[in-house]
């Protein structure tokens, strides 16, 4: 059983990183690209038999407080067997 | 005056806070992260550096550290600290000051010597700045642009919590002074009882003309003289 935390830059946030990959990617001829996101992914294993819910509720509070900075990002928290 | 001086794993500016106050004729100790407690200090510091190797997010790892507890207990309590480049993303990080510091606009580290403008004189940090030229000091950062959202900005501004921003040497607020990126040129702020400021530029490595400039040595000096008209009234 695994978390996965997929953090990216709000959308009022500068992201230089995602605008220089998306010209990188413009120029080496990869057309119809309107945005590139840089983010962050997390793959966190949870030990057997770990409770589900209590898991999803200990980790949104974990990506919120902690992983994720809510000033500048937004995370997607999924948990899949 | 005696200055607490933080240390995390991969600070790199500890021993030029220390010194810096000690060439201004005060008395300082460093204070390791895993310390429960600041001991008998007037003010804090947290210098910069690399703190947890700016893993997850500058910052990120060090505001949970032990010793953090302690200056959210001090700042509480109306006690003076100073956060400078890594100790501003820390502060930023443990929400004792609002807002974040994102990545160079231009994806480069700089290092090199900017000017100030000293955008509100009254306050811990800034009383004893001549108000007659911008402070010239250094910066070293790859993660210095300053953001908040449209009212967390507004707020600033209308409260004077902005403290310095970056301009030319003639004073002027202008796009090509700014060398990250930050929102309206903010360099460095306070929170809104002023007693706890961060900047990303190095008082601490520009107070002596040894180096270059002095000019951080008012930063410093603010900080003593607001806390000697304290003492002065409690006595």
């Amino acid at each position: 059983m695994k978390a996965k935390i997929v953090i990216t830059p709000k959308k009022a946030v500068l992201d230089p990183q995602g605008k220089t990959v998306q010209s990188a990617l413009e120029h080496m001829g990869y057309l119809g690209i309107a945005g590139v996101h840089v983010g962050k992914y997390l793959e966190i294993d949870l030990a057997p038999g770990t409770d589900l819910a209590a898991a999803r509720e200990a980790l949104n509070e974990a990506a919120h407080r902690f992983l994720s900075n809510p000033v500048i990002e937004d995370y997607k928290l999924e948990i899949v067997d | 005056m005696h200055f607490a001086v933080l240390q995390f794993p991969a600070s790199n500016c500890d021993q030029d806070c220390l010194h810096a106050v000690r060439v201004l004729g005060h008395t300082g100790e460093f204070v390791w992260h895993k310390e429960i407690s600041l001991g008998v200090a007037d003010a804090v510091i947290v210098p910069g550096g690399f703190s947890y190797g700016d893993y997850l997010r500058c910052g990120a790892i060090a505001r949970f550290s032990p010793v953090m507890q302690a200056v959210q207990q001090f700042a509480a309590n109306g006690g003076l600290v100073l956060g400078i480049c890594n100790g501003f993303q820390i502060l930023c990080e443990a929400g004792l000051l609002p807002g974040a510091l994102v990545r160079n606009r231009d994806l480069q580290f700089h290092c090199e010597q900017v000017y100030l403008r000293t955008a509100n004189r009254n306050t811990s940090f800034t009383s004893a700045i001549p108000a007659d030229r911008p402070m010239r000091m250094p910066i070293a950062h790859g993660e210095g642009c300053y953001f908040a959202d449209e009212p967390t900005l507004a707020g600033l501004r209308e409260r004077g919590q902005i403290l310095w921003e970056y301009c030319s040497a003639a004073g002027e607020l202008t796009e090509a002074s700014n060398p990250n990126g930050s929102l309206q040129n903010i360099a460095g702020i306070a929170n809104e009882g002023f007693n706890v400021a961060g900047l990303m530029p190095h008082p601490d490595r520009a107070s002596e003309l040894l180096l270059g400039t002095e000019d951080g040595r008012w930063i410093f000096e603010s900080m003593v003289r607001s806390v000697v008209a304290a003492s002065t009234r409690a006595a």
